[in-house]
C-alpha cells in the first residue's frame, strides 16, 4: 500500500542507513535512496526477489531473517524496516526483534491488525479464521506466521521497555486515528530501545 | 576455422592472441613469500575490449585452478573459446562494449606464465621442484606488476570463481586502495579440512606415480596416470550426485570394459577421458605447487576477515550455487558475515543450481543478471572513490 510506504520514507531521515528486513523486489529502498538518499541494505529469502534487487543496484543479502542480524555490530543502522515481515519471515519475533533493535537505532515495524472489527465479526460472529483486506489469505495459503494485534504490539512494547516514537494507523481508505486497534487494518510504529536508567 | 567458430567469431570478441610480459630480471629478482627470489617472470595475459583513457573501466579476472590467459574469444585454429567466453565479450556481464577485461595465467602454471615446466635460466633446464613454493599472494603480487606495466592504478572491478575467487580475496587485502569492486564467487577464505583431503589425494596420485621421478619427468615419459587420477577426483568434487545422475544415469559407455574391474558405465569413460584429456593440457608439478599454494591460503592469515576488511570501500558481491558441496554455501556466507562486520558494502545471491561446483562455469544467465547489473551500478557511481 502506497501510502504505508510514504509514511516510512516521511519518518527515516535524509541519508541516514537503512536495513530492511523481507526487502522483497526492493520497491520501498529504491525510494528510500532515490528520495532520501539513504544508504540500503535489504536482506531477503526469495532468490527471485534478489535478482530484482540487485538489477535496481541496491545491496541485498540473500538470507533468512532470523540468522541475518548476529553478526551486525550494534547500531549499524541508523533504521531497521520490517513492512509486513515480522509477521511473514520471521521464526521468532522476539528474538528478532530483540537483535534488530540492537543493531539499529530505530526501528519500524508494520504489521497486518489482527484485532480489525472485521476480522471480530468474522471470529466470533461467524466462527471463522479472518480475512481481511490486510489478511488476505485463507488459513491453507497464508504466508503469515503470527498474528497480532495493534493492542497487542503496544502492551508488547511497554512490557520491554521499548519505546513508541511515532505511530501510524491505515484502513481501506487510507490513514485512521480513532480506535485503532478496531478500525485499522494496517499498524506502523517507530520504536527503540528506552535508554538504560 | 570450423563453422562454430565461424559463428561465433562474428558474435563474440573474435580472434585473440596471448601476451607476454616478462620482469624480474636478475639481480632485481621478484621476492617470494618463502623468502626466495625469482626471476625473471613471464606473464602470459589477454586483454578485451578497450581501456579508457585512464583505465576506470579496468576488470581483472584471475582464472581457477586448471584456467589459464585465455578467458575469451577464440585462438586461430582451436576448438574451443577461452574458459569464461560466455560471461566475456560485447554484451555479456563483462560487456567488453564497456569494459576493458584483463586475465593472466597465474604464477606456478603452466599455460605461459613462469611455473616448474618453465626453464630455470641458471641450470638451463626445467626448473621442476626446484622451483621455489609460491602462495596465492605471490600470485597476486605478479598480478599487480602486470597492472603496473599496463598503466592500471585502479580496477573498476576483479572478478573470480574458486581459486580465482581466492585471488579476489587476496586483492582486497594486499591492494585494498587499487580495487573498486568485487565479484566473489564459489570460493572460502580458507580451505576446509575437507578441501585439503581432496587436494592431497590428487597430489598423492601424482607422487605415486613412477614416472613422477621427484619433479624430473620433463626429459621422458610425464606422470600421466597420476596426474589423470588427480583430475578424476577433481571433476567428481565439481559435479553433484543430481548433475552425475542426470548426465549419465547408469548408462554403459561405448568403450566397453577397459580392465576387469571397470564396469563400463558411463561415468568411468567420463572420467578416463577427462583425466586424461587434462595430462595434455596440464603439467603435474605445476598440480602439485598451485594445489599446495590454495591449501595454505588463508585471506584472514590465522586472525578475523573482519577485522582484515576493516576500512575496506570496495562494493562486493558474493555468489555461491546450492549444489555446490566442494565450495558449500556456509563459506561464502562467512565472507559475507566478515563483510557485515565490518561495514563493507555487499550484496550475496545463492544461485539455485544443480551442476555442483561447476555452476561458476556454467549457470551463465543468473550470474549475467547480477553480475552486470552489479558493475553497472560501481560504474555508474563515478570515477571518483
Amino acid at each position: 500500500m502506497k501510502a504505508i510506504q510514504d509514511k516510512i520514507i516521511d519518518w527515516v531521515q535524509p541519508a541516514s542507513s537503512v536495513l530492511e528486513l523481507g526487502c522483497g523486489d526492493g520497491e520501498l529502498l529504491a525510494r528510500l535512496v532515490a528520495e532520501k538518499g539513504t544508504k540500503a541494505q535489504g536482506i531477503e529469502v526469495d532468490d527471485r526477489s534478489i535478482y530484482l534487487c540487485v538489477g535496481r543496484g541496491l545491496n541485498v543479502l540473500h538470507e533468512e531473517v532470523d540468522s541475518a542480524l548476529h553478526d551486525y555490530a550494534d547500531n549499524s543502522f541508523d533504521f531497521a524496516v520490517f513492512n509486513g515481515s515480522l509477521q511473514r519471515v520471521v521464526l521468532k519475533p522476539e528474538v528478532v526483534l530483540q537483535e534488530v533493535l540492537r543493531v539499529s537505532r530505530r526501528t519500524i515495524v508494520g504489521f497486518s491488525n489482527f484485532a480489525h472489527y472485521r476480522a471480530r465479526y468474522q471470529m466470533i460472529v461467524k466462527g471463522r479464521t479472518p480475512v481481511t483486506p490486510s489478511l488476505p489469505f485463507a488459513w491453507h495459503d497464508t504466508p503469515n506466521l503470527h498474528f497480532l494485534s495493534i493492542g497487542d504490539f503496544m502492551e508488547y512494547c511497554e512490557s520491554r521497555s521499548i519505546g513508541i516514537e511515532k505511530m501510524a494507523f491505515f484502513g481501506e481508505g487510507g490513514p485512521v486515528r480513532w480506535l485503532p486497534n478496531l478500525t485499522a487494518l494496517t499498524g506502523l510504529f517507530l520504536i527503540s530501545k528506552k535508554a538504560a536508567e | 576455422m570450423t563453422e562454430k567458430q565461424g559463428t561465433a567469431l562474428k558474435e563474440g570478441i573474435g580472434l585473440v592472441e596471448t601476451q607476454y610480459f616478462t620482469f624480474a630480471h636478475p639481480p632485481q629478482q621478484f621476492g617470494l613469500d618463502s623468502g626466495e627470489k625469482l626471476g625473471p617472470i613471464t606473464v602470459a595475459y589477454e586483454t578485451y575490449g578497450e581501456p579508457d583513457a585512464d583505465f576506470s573501466n579496468a576488470i581483472l579476472v584471475p582464472h581457477a585452478f586448471s584456467g589459464d590467459a585465455h578467458a575469451a574469444g577464440w585462438h586461430e585454429g582451436a576448438a574451443k573459446p577461452g574458459w569464461w567466453d560466455e560471461m566475456i565479450g560485447p554484451g555479456k556481464a563483462f560487456d567488453t562494449d564497456k569494459y576493458f577485461v584483463i586475465c593472466s595465467n597465474v604464477l606456478g602454471g603452466c599455460k605461459g606464465t613462469t611455473g616448474p615446466s618453465s626453464i630455470n635460466p641458471e641450470a638451463g633446464k626445467p626448473y621442476g621442484i626446484d622451483f621455489p613454493l609460491i602462495t596465492i599472494p605471490d600470485m597476486v603480487r605478479v598480478q599487480a606488476r602486470l597492472l603496473d606495466h599496463l598503466g592500471i592504478e585502479r580496477l573498476l572491478s576483479i572478478a573470480g570463481g574458486s581459486m580465482g575467487g581466492q585471488q579476489v580475496l587476496e586483492w582486497l587485502v594486499s591492494y585494498p586502495e587499487r580495487v573498486r569492486s568485487a565479484v566473489v564467487v564459489a570460493t572460502a577464505a580458507r580451505h576446509s579440512p575437507q578441501q585439503i583431503a581432496f587436494n592431497e589425494v590428487g597430489r598423492q596420485a601424482i607422487l605415486a606415480d613412477p614416472n613422477w621421478k621427484n619433479g624430473k619427468y620433463y626429459d621422458g615419459e610425464p606422470p600421466v596416470k597420476g596426474l589423470s587420477v588427480a583430475r578424476m577426483i577433481g571433476h567428481i568434487t565439481y559435479m553433484s550426485d543430481a548433475s552425475m545422475a542426470k548426465k549419465f544415469g547408469r548408462r554403459t559407455g561405448e568403450n566397453g570394459k577397459a580392465h576387469p574391474f571397470a564396469n563400463g558405465f558411463e561415468v568411468e569413460d567420463y572420467l578416463h577421458y577427462r583425466g586424461l584429456s587434462f595430462v595434455d593440457r596440464f603439467d603435474a608439478n605445476s598440480y602439485l605447487y598451485i594445489t599446495k599454494a590454495i591449501d595454505d591460503y588463508d585471506a584472514a592469515r590465522g586472525g578475523n576477515l573482519s577485522d582484515v576488511f576493516r576500512s575496506l570501500e570496495a562494493k562486493l558481491l558474493i555468489l555461491s550455487f546450492k549444489s555446490d558441496w566442494l565450495y558449500p554455501s556456509y563459506q561464502s556466507l562467512d565472507i559475507v558475515r566478515a563483510c557485515k562486520r565490518a561495514g563493507v558494502d555487499v550484496s550475496y545471491c545463492e544461485i539455485h543450481s544443480t551442476y555442483g561446483h561447476d555452476a561458476f562455469l556454467l549457470e551463465i544467465d543468473e550470474q549475467t543478471t547480477l553480475v552486470s547489473h552489479f558493475l553497472k551500478k560501481v560504474f555508474g557511481g563515478g570515477k571518483g572513490r
